[in-house]
């Protein structure tokens, strides 16, 4: 699904060289970011841009950041140094109302779900509704059922949270994430731990609301095929860095050894199958003299 | 030495902290009042959940000690001849000490624990993140109303531990050991004072109720989100409270009765 002008972009240019992209047609721009836990830093310096209406996916080994990053482009974190934009408002300069404001028309999918369990699931998908806006309840009815049709759990809108399997549960906070009809979804690993099936329901809804809505959509994941299935553009971050960018097409050629393990999940390569240790025989014969 | 000094440095600064943490976590939730005040469904569904469904170990709970109180009354009241004093006795010892702090014991035990494992588990279950996304205040929608849900509640259950007391010992004293009936609801009637005792038992249920829901709120709200961390905060709850609890009762009786 990649356009023929992200396919022109060397993925090695810097954003501010990039041709033919303006700043308006980026949602999301990130730059120098710095984030640091403690004494580990998380990301040193990156920058990222997010274009609107196209899927980018956020991709890379678990513990690099990429839930972090979607963290700090919502405001729930803080950057040590440098600005994440979205849609031209810096995030660290908001007031908290006017990061409520922006949150009003970002929508989140959490790992989790992140479903109220004391309400249904009707009641969870017309919860934003009623927070934000007054409508009357035979209008807010139709809608919330609407959203349920468009993940196909319409029938399901009476059940439970705790009545849901991992998939449904997941369907039913896409259902909320766009009950607002938001400008941006950000989904934080979608695919983890779904069944075959759910998966491709899932693969499917997120290329359709993305291409239905006219929607933004930032995957955060570290499922390769589904996740390039769908990805109009890909960053691959570890260690702090980018360590590669571009269509998924430009990704897949990559040359570098620690994209192409990465890619197709070579168990041994850059990234050491062991944890940093001393060797087996210095371990074995130190248990020995104890 | 250095080593244990520095250790002892770092645990009370992240004392301190956590200090200041809940005090900035309390002025928050009162920040949410108006809010509440625009929706008052959110509290009395609260209510229900921290008041309504603590009645009955309140209930018996007052029940037992209020009998045993009028048995242990009778033995040393009858001694000095003055067994039919045992209405005052019964009633003072409830309305202004044991009300107050055994229904606030167990109202941390109850109710307490069940708030700080429920915000702990929201945090956990990334609940309170997905409100935040959905440009909801977690503080203002889910703490708000809690906070203020056991502030009503517990003068109410103490008050209620309190009466049934009462009928408990009065079942003991004058059903059971034989006690003027006159005389036990007399005598109640003319010593125990609306403003010393009365007053200052719900002065103490108060502050109880407001120390209790603040410790669960703050404990769940800043637990580790894993189930050791959910589990920790919810005994900190408890350990924290009843500390509270006697500390506090100690202080409020010497100003009330000191002199």
């Amino acid at each position: 699904m990649a356009t023929a002008q992200s396919e022109q972009v060397p993925a090695t240019l810097p954003r501010a060289e990039r041709p033919g992209m303006t700043d308006k047609q980026m949602l999301v721009n990130v730059r120098g970011l710095r984030f640091c836990h403690g004494d580990r830093c998380i990301f040193d310096g990156i920058d990222l841009d997010i274009q609107r209406g196209r899927i980018t996916a956020i991709m890379g080994p678990s513990g690099t950041g990429k839930t972090t990053l979607l963290k700090l482009i919502s405001g729930q974190l803080h950057a040590d140094a440098g600005t994440v934009e979205v849609d031209g408002q810096t995030i660290q300069e908001l007031s908290r109302d006017a990061l409520y404001q922006l949150r009003i028309r970002m929508g989140m999918l959490f790992q989790s779900g992140a479903l109220l369990t004391d309400l249904n699931v009707f009641e969870n998908v017309a919860f934003p509704i009623r927070e934000h806006a007054k409508l009357p309840e035979s209008v807010l009815r139709k809608l919330v059922l609407i959203k349920l049709e468009a993940v196909g759990l319409r029938g399901a809108a009476a059940l439970m949270p705790s009545q849901l399997s991992g998939g449904m549960a997941r369907r039913v906070a896409l259902a909320r994430a766009i009950a607002l009809d938001p400008m941006m979804i950000m989904y934080d690993e979608p695919f983890t731990g779904q069944d075959p099936i759910s998966m491709g329901v899932l693969v499917s809804l997120i290329r359709q609301l993305n291409d239905a809505s006219e929607m933004t959509s930032i995957i955060v994941s570290h499922d390769v095929t589904e996740t390039t299935s769908i990805a109009d553009y890909l960053y691959i971050i570890a260690n702090g860095q980018i360590m590669a960018e571009g269509t998924p097409q430009e990704v897949a050629a990559n040359e570098s050894d620690w994209v192409r393990q990465f890619m197709q999940g070579e168990p041994d390569g850059p990234v050491h199958y062991h944890y940093p240790a001393q060797t087996l025989e210095q371990d074995l014969l130190q248990s020995v003299r104890h | 030495m250095l080593d244990s000094l520095a250790r002892l440095g770092r645990v009370g600064l992240a004392m301190l902290a956590s200090l200041g943490r809940a005090h900035l976590l309390l002025i928050s939730i009162l920040r949410g009042l108006p809010s509440m005040l625009v929706r008052p469904r959110l509290l009395l569904v609260q209510i229900y959940g921290v008041g309504v469904l603590s009645l009955l170990i309140i209930v018996v709970s007052g029940l037992f000690v209020g009998m045993v109180l009028g048995l242990q009354g009778y033995y040393v009241l009858s001694q000095f001849g003055a067994a039919e004093s045992l209405g005052v006795m019964v009633a003072a010892s409830l309305v202004r000490e044991l009300g107050p702090v055994v229904t606030a014991l167990l109202f941390a035990g109850r109710a307490g624990s069940a708030l700080t494992a429920e915000i702990g588990l929201m945090k956990a279950t990334e609940q309170l993140s997905g409100l935040e996304m959905m440009a909801v205040d977690p503080v203002k929608r889910v703490l708000t109303p809690r906070f203020f849900a056991g502030l009503i509640s517990m003068p109410l259950l103490a008050a209620l531990f309190s009466a049934i007391g009462v009928i408990g010992g009065w079942f003991v004293g004058v059903g059971l050991l034989g006690i003027d009936d006159g005389a036990f609801w007399g005598q109640m009637q003319n010593k125990i004072d609306f403003d010393e005792d009365l007053v200052n038992g719900v002065i103490k249920s108060l502050a109880f109720g407001l120390v209790v829901t603040w410790i669960a709120l703050y404990e769940g709200y800043d637990a580790t989100p894993t189930s050791a961390g959910v589990s920790r905060a919810t005994t900190r709850t408890v350990v924290q409270s009843a500390l509270a609890i006697l500390g506090l009762d100690f202080i409020l009786t010497a100003l009330m009765f000191g002199g």
